[in-house]
């Protein structure tokens, strides 16, 4: 321990300092794939697609195509030497299409020329013959037909069903969501570099360098030890880069195998959101029982999710829906069924909440409906049914022991104003009745770790070099989130060196081995301590060190290395440590400790930890023209004791505009025959800087601390804000319900657009009439 | 064929060969011919913003600094022009401010969309542009980010400071300005500058079959997104006397290379209305490339100007050689995708007049996104009001039928009747006897009719101080 004297620690663990490459960010200096000075003989690749959503492929004659100029290679489903499939687990997805189209879109070869005019020319003269099936587009035709990627799950807690029926009250209604495109700025994109023999090097855009690897070599028929996966920093993820990055990479690795040169291969904007999936959007049916204080006493909640036309990862998002449809209340009883439709669409799959936004959004929904129907304020509702205020215990059969609902909500209650302005709203809705005014204050509970178990499991490799510079490898990705700064936050901080004297290096899969997707928000949990235990590993063996060479303990200062009443640099301590040969490098490992969930029974503790925040959201809409607008927000949000207050407080401001978007103007639409008809963004409208609230508050919650044993007792920050902006639509419904008097429940779906908006108001006005 | 493409790139003299590709796009120049990949491609459509640069451009002796999308920013568009992108303003440890207060402010996380956000808030410092919250948000109206919500980019633009002038610009750009129309070729396709509206007028006469560029926000696209070979292209850019905007006292009169961000001022002082519109055409970069008259010109049924253009009753002037004449705007658009011009015939210029003092005028826009959205439904009114009657009507909508339409029926049922709502909804009900409307992505055929009737209703509202526009709607204080 320091004694009096000792400088204290280095102010690095817990420092709002910036992200690493913000630098080069802002000087056009930071790589992305598609910087990457391209090689002699690069090959370009483009992708043939279907242009039905469900056929048999009767003819495919790509002669035309080999024979165009610049052409070096057509691949197709045949071509391949291993298996015809990109799917993380399931087995269920071409990376060719064979016979069957089952989606609009999808690929049925590719091919690779020396530049990317040619390739997409050469590409136009396919000849492709169909004989057209019926196609399954939505999850309403898809579960009427029996169309499922995997049986339908149920989740119970005690009676539900009789509970309902027992409750002095009842509500019940419907709700569709959306779904939404991951708009990374930058789109699907790998190089992939031929060595020697099978050997290839893949640059790719990825969250999960490893599944790339096995991938690649389950579609090649080679050693996942031929193939090197490296990622940098991806230009965005959002989940959109965890599985479906990988078609591609295998797709360039295929041509690099073929031809023995590099190829690249870049998505166009509308064919990346043509043929990468997105948010599942969801059709959902609640009921509830409750008493007259709307105190809960159960609740049933039917899910179907659109999946698309493969598994890819909906089985765990539906999963996730489920485990989130409580989110932060104690549901006293509950039933919880999830359908998982199998469509003619292109594949769903993570994004950012990965189902938990569509689980939470049902019962938030659902508060308004229970206050509503009882004339309270819906926050009051709220509070009432909160974990550790009505009960502890999921439908999971987790407890619920870390709650800080309460608390945060009614912090954030206090310091917006919640109360006197919504009275305010109450008498401006009089005075204006062409501007319908709402406000909604809502909470986020967020469970952490990957609910399938194994995953939770993290690497890192540290090497400290003589000069005391230390390089930092572990299996996250970078993709905006400053998870690498963290991280090397938590290597300086072990060391107590300055920040700049750790280098950050790209993900590699020949350095850390074996990885998880950087997802689930779990990414500064898992790399972070697997990081921090390599620095301990080589802590242990410089301890050794100088217990031998100076009889002393090392303790790690800002200002060097004190060993007893001696004083040395940390490069001269470290350098003295390899004179006398001691390894100077660890590859660290972290699992997370105490989880466990049983799929066959939905019973377990999933989850590690929880993160709670909450937020108030005021709009107004405009009851002529169903326009709306965001006029002010605040947020209070736990992340436990931050890492980085400025990376953390960046997660929360994106994910809830992010949020904002999903749940406004991101309205994906598909024609009858299933095409794709909102794939640019001149269609797509994700929020501008314009969109962002004019008075927009938010704060991390002081007294945060995580009680379990992270890094530094931080919390999970990537997903959780995201469903903050659910207070968005529970205002826009607050206001809606304002044109009949808050008489009627306002029957609104997501995207809350101008025409849903008008729709709603029209139907609130002829019932509350009626 | 012709001479080098001429521009000034970190203010030193850049040339490209005569045999340029006419539609080879600035953005594709900049990546992977001259290797400054800092540039990105994030939609290849003029929609997101992350492939903004700045130009600089001479107007009477000054040097103009846009923003625009080198997406869609044709190689030959550069002539005469200074060029700066992010690479041409620091590099780590030698940081400008602009890229220096976004460091500061943790304006990146991903970091893709970062320098097209570098490029507005320097193009928009550069050109004076105020640093109020309002002005900043629009200023990066024309550019998407999915990372940081925008609030940090916001702060570092209120902190990035002042304009420093760039010493020798000026000098410099007057050096390198053409005297005679650029003419270059590749493989048999042109591209064709004249550099007066009687040079244009003779070289589309002879070429009755090129495309004519204006702005290229529309044009680009063809080449972009529907990868269309374009054999001659016309650009009517250099045709300095079309960039004039003439006042003719009740009128004014915009020529064909007018820009919207130029137009602005002189369409606000018609009526602020049109400033509103403005503001939510397109962003920055669409506005300082596209053109009043191209939006006019391509016969779009959804173009944001021609429903408040023709409520306003503008005339449409189309040349064809020397010979001119003049038409309603309503009545050059003559079915979907049809219009009553000429091969070889030209719009040179628009006449808008100015609405009568006392006259309801309302211009309204609707689009899911407010800010750089096509309009769903898109409505210029203009309805004059003696005694409490209506003396006459002028009201025409975009978006509601293949064409940008006046609504005829809707204006009869207004017209010589007392301007009361009961009679305003009575009029707007008659909307359906004047459109049927297409169900899009943009919007259903139902929700286009009961909107558009909400708009009408709300322009008769709002000229009886009686309803309060949402974009306006400010927090409630408490």
């Amino acid at each position: 321990m320091a004694d009096s004297g000792a400088s204290s620690p280095l102010p690095v663990l817990h420092a709002p300092v910036g992200h690493d490459s913000a630098p080069r960010h802002v000087s056009g200096e930071a790589l992305y794939i598609d910087d990457i000075p391209e090689p002699p003989g690069l090959l370009h690749l483009f992708v043939g697609q279907a242009a039905r959503a469900h056929a048999r492929v009767s003819r495919l004659d790509l002669s035309a195509v080999r024979a165009a100029p610049g052409v070096v290679a057509v691949l197709t489903s045949q071509d391949i030497p291993g298996r015809n499939d990109i799917s993380p687990f399931a087995g269920d997805d071409p990376m060719f299409a064979d016979d069957e189209v089952r989606f609009m879109g999808q690929p049925l070869f590719c091919v690779a020329a020396e530049s990317l005019p040619k390739a997409r020319a050469a590409a136009a003269l396919a000849v492709v013959e169909y004989v057209d099936l019926e196609p399954l587009l939505t999850a309403e035709t898809a579960l009427a037909a029996g169309s499922l990627i995997e049986d339908s799950q149920t989740m119970t807690l005690g009676d539900a069903a009789s509970a309902i029926a027992a409750a002095p009250h009842r509500v019940s209604g419907h709700l569709a969501v959306g779904g939404q495109e991951h708009f990374y700025l930058e789109g699907q994109v790998a190089l992939v570099i031929p060595g020697e023999a099978e050997d290839l090097h893949v640059w790719t855009s990825t969250q999960h360098p490893t599944e790339t690897q096995h991938v690649i070599a389950r579609v090649l028929g080679c050693p996942d030890a031929a193939i090197t996966v490296e990622v940098r920093r991806m230009g965005g993820g959002f989940g959109g880069k965890e599985t479906q990055s990988v078609q591609w990479a295998a797709m360039a690795a295929l041509a690099a195998l073929k031809t023995r040169r590099p190829a690249k291969i870049r998505l166009d904007r509308d064919d990346d959101m043509v043929m990468t999936g997105k948010r599942h959007d969801f059709e959902i049916d609640w009921a509830l029982g409750f008493d007259d204080d709307g105190r809960l006493r159960g609740a049933d909640f039917t899910f179907a999710g659109r999946c698309g036309h493969s598994a890819d990862l909906s089985h765990a998002i539906n999963d996730r829906a489920m485990f989130h449809a409580d989110n932060a209340y104690a549901l006293q009883s509950a039933r919880i069924v999830s359908h998982r439709a199998r469509t003619h669409t292109v594949s769903n799959t993570a994004f950012r909440g990965f189902g938990g936004p569509q689980g939470m959004i049902a019962i938030e929904r659902a508060m308004d409906a229970v206050a509503l129907s009882l004339g309270k304020d819906p926050l009051d509702v709220r509070l009432a049914n909160l974990y550790g205020v009505a009960g502890d215990l999921t439908p999971y059969g987790q407890t619920v022991t870390d709650s800080v609902s309460r608390e945060i909500m009614e912090e954030l209650a206090v310091s917006c104003g919640y109360r006197a302005r919504r009275a305010a709203i109450a008498r401006a809705n009089a005075d204006a009745p062409h501007l319908a005014r709402g406000i909604a204050l809502t909470p986020v509970k967020f469970g952490i770790s990957f609910t399938t178990t194994h995953l939770n499991q993290a690497g890192a490799l540290v090497h400290i070099y003589t000069d005391g510079s230390i390089s930092l490898n572990h299996g996250g990705t970078e993709m905006g989130q400053g998870l690498n700064v963290k991280v090397a936050q938590v290597v300086a901080d072990a060391f107590q060196v300055p920040l700049a004297a750790v280098k950050i290096t790209s993900t590699r899969t020949d350095k850390v081995p074996n990885t998880s997707a950087t997802a689930a928000s779990s990414g500064s949990d898992l790399n972070g301590m697997a990081a921090l235990n390599a620095c301990d590993q080589i802590k242990a063996r410089l301890a050794d060190y100088a217990g031998e060479t100076f009889g002393a303990t090392a303790e790690f200062t800002r200002d060097g290395v004190r060993l007893g009443e001696r004083r040395m640099s940390f490069r001269d301590f470290v350098n003295g440590a390899y004179l006398a040969r001691v390894s100077l490098s660890a590859a660290g490992f972290y699992r997370t400790p105490d989880i466990h969930y049983d799929r066959t029974t939905h019973k377990g503790r999933p989850f590690y930890y929880f993160a709670y925040g909450a937020a108030c959201s005021e709009v107004a809409v405009d009851t002529l023209t169903g326009e709306s607008r965001v006029t002010r927000v605040d947020i209070l949000h736990d992340v436990g004791r931050s890492l980085n207050p400025v990376i953390d407080l960046g997660q929360i401001e994106g994910g809830f505009i992010q949020g904002l978007g999903w749940l406004t103007t991101e309205e994906l639409m598909f024609d009858a025959k299933g095409r794709l008809t909102t794939h640019a963004p001149s269609t797509y409208k994700i929020p501008t800087a314009g969109d962002r609230p004019a008075v927009f508050n938010m704060a991390l919650w002081g007294p945060g601390e995580n009680r379990e044993a992270t890094v530094g007792r931080s919390k999970a920050v990537g997903e959780p804000p995201l469903m903050l902006a659910i207070s968005v639509f529970s205002a826009l419904t607050d206001a809606v319900a304002s044109v009949g008097g808050h008489r009627v429940m306002p029957d609104l779906d997501a995207p809350a657009t101008p025409e849903r908006l008008l729709a709603a108001i029209a139907d609130v006005r002829r019932r509350a009439c009626g | 064929m012709g001479r080098p493409i001429r521009f000034l790139l970190d203010g030193a003299v850049r040339e490209l060969p005569a045999d340029t590709d006419p539609t080879l796009t600035v953005l594709n120049l900049l990546r992977y011919d001259l290797r400054r990949t800092g540039t990105k491609e994030g939609c290849a459509e003029g929609d997101c913003g992350a492939c903004t640069v700045a130009l600089g451009e001479l107007a009477d002796g000054q040097v103009q600094f846009r923003a625009v999308n080198a997406c869609i920013l044709f190689a030959p568009m550069l002539d005469g022009r200074a060029l700066f992108t992010v690479e041409s303003l620091g590099r780590e440890g030698a940081l400008h401010p602009v890229q220096q207060a976004m460091v500061d402010h943790h304006g990146s996380q991903c970091g893709f969309c970062t320098p097209g956000f570098v490029m507005s808030l320097y193009a928009h410092r550069q050109a004076g542009g105020a640093s109020d919250a309002g002005s900043l948000s629009e200023a990066l109206a024309g550019n998407l980010c999915r990372c940081t919500g925008y609030g940090p980019i916001l702060a570092a633009g209120a902190a990035m400071g002042a304009a420093a002038e760039v010493p020798g610009l000026a000098e410099a750009l007057v050096a390198i300005q053409p005297v005679e129309m650029l003419e270059t070729g590749h493989r048999g396709r042109r591209f064709l500058a004249p550099r007066t509206a009687d040079e244009l007028a003779a070289v589309l006469e002879a070429n009755p079959e090129a495309t004519v560029l204006a702005g290229g926000t529309d044009v680009g696209l063809w080449v972009t997104k529907q990868h269309r070979v374009l054999d001659t292209v016309v650009s009517l850019n250099e045709a300095t006397d079309l960039r004039r905007i003439d006042d003719l006292g009740d009128a004014i009169r915009i020529g064909a290379g007018v820009r919207y961000a130029d137009a602005r001022a002189a369409l606000a002082g018609l009526h602020p209305e049109f400033d509103g519109l403005l503001r939510r055409l397109g962003g920055p970069q669409v506005r300082n490339m596209g053109t009043v008259c191209g939006n006019i010109a391509n016969g779009s049924p959804i173009g944001d100007m021609p429903p408040a253009l023709i409520a306003s009753g503008a005339t449409l002037v189309l040349r064809r050689g020397a010979a001119r004449r003049e038409l309603p705007l309503e009545a050059y658009f003559l079915a979907y995708g049809k219009q009553d011009r000429t091969p070889g015939e030209f719009v040179e210029a628009v006449i808008v007049r100015r609405p009568e003092a006392g006259r309801v005028f309302r211009i309204s826009k609707l689009s899911k996104r407010f800010e750089q959205d096509i309009s769903a439904v898109c409505l210029g009114l203009s309805v004059g009001v003696a005694d409490g009657r209506v003396t006459d009507a002028r009201i025409a909508f975009g978006g509601m039928a293949a064409t940008p339409k006046r609504a005829t029926a809707c204006e009869a049922a207004l017209t010589g009747r007392p301007w009361t709502r009961e009679m305003v909804e009575a009029a707007a009900a008659r909307l359906d006897d004047d459109f049927a409307p297409i169900s899009d992505m943009r919007a259903s055929a139902a929700y286009r009719l009961a909107a558009a009737k909400g708009m009408v209703l709300r322009a008769f509202l709002e000229s009886a101080g009686e309803a309060p526009r949402v974009l306006d709607a400010q927090a409630v204080e408490a």
